[in-house]
């Protein structure tokens, strides 16, 4: 189904019926309380289903090492995602760069269970992102506020994360960016309905998408929290602020124990609110990674500008 | 039992708002259960939809595996969906080989058997014992149950694949009514829970 209607899905019929707004949405409901777990092997794959990760992001470098390397980012080869695949049982997403639909189509084709239109690769389209009502996978999107956010569902994102800044493992960028989206929802909620119409031109997203947020109180879709989350506490951290579940780029597998911190960040994303088990779970971790301060970055090597 | 039974949802990762919100509208109170103690202040269960894997993970990891082996055996009414079903399968096909379930009905389920998440879909569904016309099924990479014994009972076929069973006071689905407004099935669950 290519519905354009970013509403509330409709009534099942009695043919059935892929890519449904319902099936893509519904599929990150099914994640929430989470960690998913940037990979870039089928071994690490391996390690981050044992440790109990809800999925894995199947690329080709982690963000640390996108930064370190420099040059074009891009999909990752198909041999690749596929050897991730069968590593595996777990969902399993793949990134394309912003505006890249082709890159999307072929990660459509290999079957993968997500499609991330990330900042993390170079954007190849300065203006537009994907058309993601076109394709049967679901995606998902950054955002760095709430106009940015529901700019992405009206293009058909299926679920969104709040950007931070990938491959740090400094929290501050997720926090603000979380903390942005969060404040702009709850005012929202206390606007008149008179006032929704002005405040969607603010926002520059659609009034109808406003509306529902302004009702509802939170998304119509899954938030999750990304780029920058090192350790058990942060994880925790982000789920305390709003977050539905977590990413986890480089924090794991750039950090001295990956299969015993990846297995610590899932039981502080599930126990985020009990310090004991934070604390438990934070013990005896090894070397977290060295992380960036996001003060020093340039403009141009900050991911989270990328997009509009 | 009171009236307005406690139904818990098994809270460790999951669709657990949904079965709230669900359960809420099918007038019980619903109450997260993430530890054991939590157990003794509810008359029913959810298992909740989710990743499979990781729950059972969980389970393991949190010490709820032989309490909720326990509740099961004792006849605690238990409702799950997706992976909820899978956590209620005595056995189950392409899972991990340490994936560790409940129990609770005499079924073998297949994980992911209906495909990976491009083959997730909609479509009408009759349940036996649910009135008033079919409930929109909502499978995502939905198990289907590959067989069961003889004192489960089959409430639902989709595509000559069982997606419905009952087996005494535990029931599963391989779709999620929670993610729909239809709140059916949750209310058929919320009566087990009060004629216990």
């Amino acid at each position: 189904m290519s519905s354009t209607s970013p509403s509330t899905p409709e009534t099942a019929s009695q043919h059935p019926e892929t890519g449904t707004a319902r099936v893509k949405r519904g599929m990150a409901e099914q994640l929430k309380g989470g960690v998913i777990m940037d990979v870039v092997t089928p071994e690490e794959a391996k390690i981050a289903e044992d440790a109990g990760a809800v999925a894995v992001m199947a690329l080709e470098r982690v963000p640390a090492d996108i930064r370190k390397d420099g040059g074009v980012a891009r999909m990752s080869d198909p041999d690749m995602i596929d050897g991730i695949i069968n590593a595996v049982s777990i969902p399993v997403m793949a990134k394309s760069r912003i505006g890249h639909f082709v890159e999307a189509q072929v990660l459509q084709s290999l079957g993968v269970d997500y499609i991330d239109e990330s900042e993390v690769l170079t954007p190849a389209d300065e203006v537009n992102h994907s058309d993601k009502w076109a394709f049967t996978t679901p995606f998902v999107c950054g955002a760095t506020n709430l106009g940015e956010a529901l700019r992405r569902i009206a293009e058909g994102a299926a679920m969104i994360r709040s950007k931070g800044e990938a491959g740090t493992g400094n929290v501050v960028e997720a926090v603000r960016h979380l903390r942005q989206i969060k404040g702009e929802i709850g005012r929202l909620r206390s606007l008149d309905h008179n006032e929704l119409f002005a405040a969607a031109k603010e926002l520059r997203a659609p009034y109808e998408l406003v509306k529902e947020v302004a009702e509802l109180g939170k998304l119509p879709v899954v938030l999750f929290s990304a780029g920058g989350v090192a350790t058990p506490a942060d994880a925790a951290l982000m789920r305390q602020l709003g977050a539905e579940g977590v990413f986890v780029g480089s924090g794991i597998f750039k950090s001295g124990d990956p299969a015993k911190r990846a297995a610590a960040i899932v039981k502080a994303t599930t126990f985020y609110d009990d310090p004991k088990v934070i604390a438990d779970a934070s013990r005896d971790l090894g070397e977290a990674m060295v992380g960036i301060n996001c003060d020093t970055l340039p403009e141009s090597e900050r991911y989270a500008n990328r997009g509009w | 039992m009171s009236r307005t039974p406690t139904v818990g949802v098994l809270a460790l990762q999951g669709d657990v708002r949904e079965h709230f919100i669900a359960l809420a509208a099918a007038d019980a109170v619903a109450s997260p259960v993430r530890r054991p103690e939590e157990l003794d202040e509810v008359d029913a269960l959810v298992i909740p939809g989710g990743e499979s894997t990781t729950m059972s993970k969980l389970v393991g990891v949190f010490g709820l595996l032989e309490p909720l082996r326990e509740r099961v055996r004792a006849g605690l009414p238990m409702y799950g969906t997706c992976a909820g079903m899978i956590m209620l399968a005595d056995k189950v096909l392409d899972g991990r080989d340490d994936q560790e379930t409940l129990g609770g009905i005499d079924m073998i389920v297949r994980r992911n058997a209906f495909g990976r998440q491009n083959d997730s879909f909609e479509a009408a569904v009759e349940v036996k014992g649910v009135e008033g016309g079919p409930v929109d099924g909502v499978f995502i990479r939905a198990p289907w149950v590959e067989s069961v014994g003889a004192s489960a009972d089959v409430l639902a076929v989709h595509d000559g694949h069982t997606v419905a069973v009952r087996q005494g006071n535990v029931l599963a689905t391989s779709f999620h009514p929670e993610l729909t407004g239809d709140h059916r099935i949750h209310a058929l669950f919320v009566d087990m829970a009060r004629e216990r």
